[in-house]
């Protein structure tokens, strides 16, 4: 190792590793919801397997994110005993899954952000993240592909699939802008190399969905509402109810273990 | 012009074949009652897979680490892909799936009782692994024999996984059990709500059992109800034992005789109940189904359109 070269500092790479991760947990957990429910059994078996590779991703990015802050959590510390206002996932992942328009609109928008992003990270000068980006993108192209044709059937299928699409669209995209707003962690990072700067994925992620929506004859709201500031902790409703179910078992047994 | 066979002649030969042990295959002549029978039970297998996946994953957004989290949600999705499997062996019988899930919902056929049982806590995640999925594998190693070619080879496939489930499960318990007071307790609670309704598993004693004698001869079952319970408590007692809980049954208790566990009565008012509509979660299991069913058709309908319009441009082509 240079002198020259500065090493990305713990702080941040936690900050980072815990962005990350947490998106991939809470998306997560939004897929395995579906269980029992999906439209069809063969989507019952995808849906889980996209949940289950994003659990795998948030299990490293997590421990990842434990490690370098260097306190002794690990993920499930870090999964179940932080409230609402300590997660730094993206207000997109935490929104309800709807009718599977929304669910599948979701998973294109950010399946598209996320293969970008992993794609260029797995590049990255931060041996770690760049290792669990290699093996992120495989999945998240799979994700992203299996999106893109549910988005293309649904937008281009029957009278009413094509409406549900347009609402999808409608209440999700503001929702987009956040996902290249940088926090100054994240900045650092970029400096450093680690991650991608976020403007440099921008073009071609609103080219990857502009392509999709137009081959689903669908098109992006002219106007939206941005909102944003999951990763700064400033939440929807929704993420409390969410963690919620998924944290109240781990808490009230705190000295076990499962 | 080639000679023609009767029906009984077309039979004999057909249990001819069965008892030296020659699988049946799809393209094979075989009596309407052997084919009737083997997608009722083929169907009945799929929907239990099907209707399975509530209980358990019942417990997948609440389950209480990451780790296990993950070994949930592969379980519950690998009862999906059961199911797949099996609606395709039924279909090599000239049925279809989709006929087969509008009698399912319809409560023309049914499913393993066992799912109309609600899942409480978490322990029972472990219970319904160790407990369900053993009783599972029991019936299911005799069912590798069975005499309908592509079922017995799907059973090969899914046994491997299941016997994986109850591991895992009995893995789960045995945590709980040297855990904390209160997780020891929800393991024995779960245990004891689990045990008896796993024995009725194996289906009414043998001498009330009337499908057995015709499925015998047909070796589409090769053991009888009775049997396959006796070796699940024998090979269950045991495992209990290492687990540190207790079964709830004060007659359980080695003799030496038979060579095997004695066990106390069963509860087959209990089991006629659930049999017949009224477990705890009968309405419930099959109209959670059915929304997924009505809420799905949208999309089912768009797919259906979008191939339609896809196949239109390709052959315009």
């Amino acid at each position: 190792m240079t002198a020259q070269v500065a090493e990305l500092s713990a702080v941040d790479l936690h900050e980072a590793a815990l962005e990350l991760g947490d998106d991939c947990l809470v998306l997560s957990h939004r897929l395995a919801e579906w269980t029992t429910h999906a439209p069809e059994l063969e989507e019952e078996v995808a849906l889980a397997n996209l949940a289950l590779d994003l659990l795998g991703q948030a299990r490293s990015l997590l421990s990842l994110a434990g490690e370098a802050e260097g306190r002794g959590r690990d993920e499930d510390r870090l999964a179940y005993w932080r409230d609402d206002r300590e997660f730094r996932n993206l207000l997109l992942v935490e929104q309800p899954n709807g009718d599977f328009a929304v669910t599948m609109t979701r998973q294109l928008l950010f399946s598209a952000y996320q293969e970008l992003l992993y794609e260029r990270m797995s590049s990255g000068t931060e041996p770690r993240l760049a290792a669990i980006a290699a093996k992120g993108v495989m999945e998240a192209r799979y994700h992203l592909e299996h999106a893109r044709l549910w988005v293309q059937r649904l937008g281009g299928g029957t009278e009413e699939s094509h409406r549900r699409m347009r609402r999808a669209l409608d209440l999700l995209w503001p929702y987009t802008k956040e996902l290249f707003e940088p926090t100054e962690a994240w900045v650092r990072a970029a400096d450093q190399g680690a991650l991608p700067p976020l403007s440099s994925i921008e073009g071609s992620w609103r080219q990857a969905i502009q392509a999709v929506l137009e081959s689903s004859h669908l098109e992006a709201p002219p106007f939206s509402a941005w909102q944003s500031g999951g990763r700064r902790g400033r939440h929807s409703e929704h993420l409390g109810h969410l963690l919620a179910e998924m944290q109240h078992l781990h808490r009230s047994h705190p000295n076990a273990s499962w | 012009m080639p000679p023609t066979y009767s029906d009984e002649s077309r039979e004999l030969a057909f249990q001819e074949a069965i008892d030296s042990d020659r699988t049946v295959e799809p393209r094979d002549w075989m009596p309407e009652r052997y084919r009737s029978t083997m997608i009722r039970q083929i169907a009945q297998h799929a929907h239990s897979e099907i209707i399975g996946m509530q209980p358990e994953g019942n417990w997948i957004t609440r389950a209480p680490s990451l780790r296990r989290k993950a070994i949930l949600l592969a379980k519950v999705q690998d009862e999906a892909g059961h199911g797949l499997y099996l609606y395709a062996a039924a279909e090599t019988l000239g049925v279809e799936r989709r006929e087969l899930t509008d009698l399912l919902l319809a409560g023309r056929q049914k499913y393993s009782s066992i799912f109309n049982y609600p899942t409480l806590t978490w322990a029972d995640v472990g219970a319904i692994g160790w407990l369900v999925d053993g009783a599972a594998i029991t019936n299911q190693l005799a069912l590798t024999k069975t005499s309908y070619g592509p079922y017995a080879r799907a059973m090969v496939r899914i046994c491997r996984e299941e016997s994986f489930h109850q591991r895992q499960g009995f893995e789960l318990l045995a945590e709980l059990s040297r855990g904390t007071e209160a997780q020891h307790e929800m393991a024995q609670d779960a245990v004891n709500r689990w045990w008896w309704p796993a024995l009725m598993m194996f289906g009414p004693p043998d001498a009330e059992s009337p499908n057995t004698a015709q499925s015998m001869a047909w070796k589409i079952k090769r053991v009888s109800n009775d049997d396959l319970r006796q070796r699940f408590v024998d090979m269950t007692v045991p495992q209990a034992r290492a687990l540190g809980l207790d079964l709830p049954d004060p007659e359980l208790g080695w003799n030496e005789t038979r060579g095997h566990y004695d066990f106390g009565p069963i509860d087959w008012e209990e089991f006629r109940e659930v049999v017949g509509g009224h477990g705890p979660c009968n309405l419930q299991r099959i109209s959670v189904r059915r929304a997924a069913d009505e809420e799905g058709a949208w999309v089912r309908e768009a797919a259906r359109a979008w191939e339609g319009r896809q196949q239109g441009r390709m052959s315009a082509a």
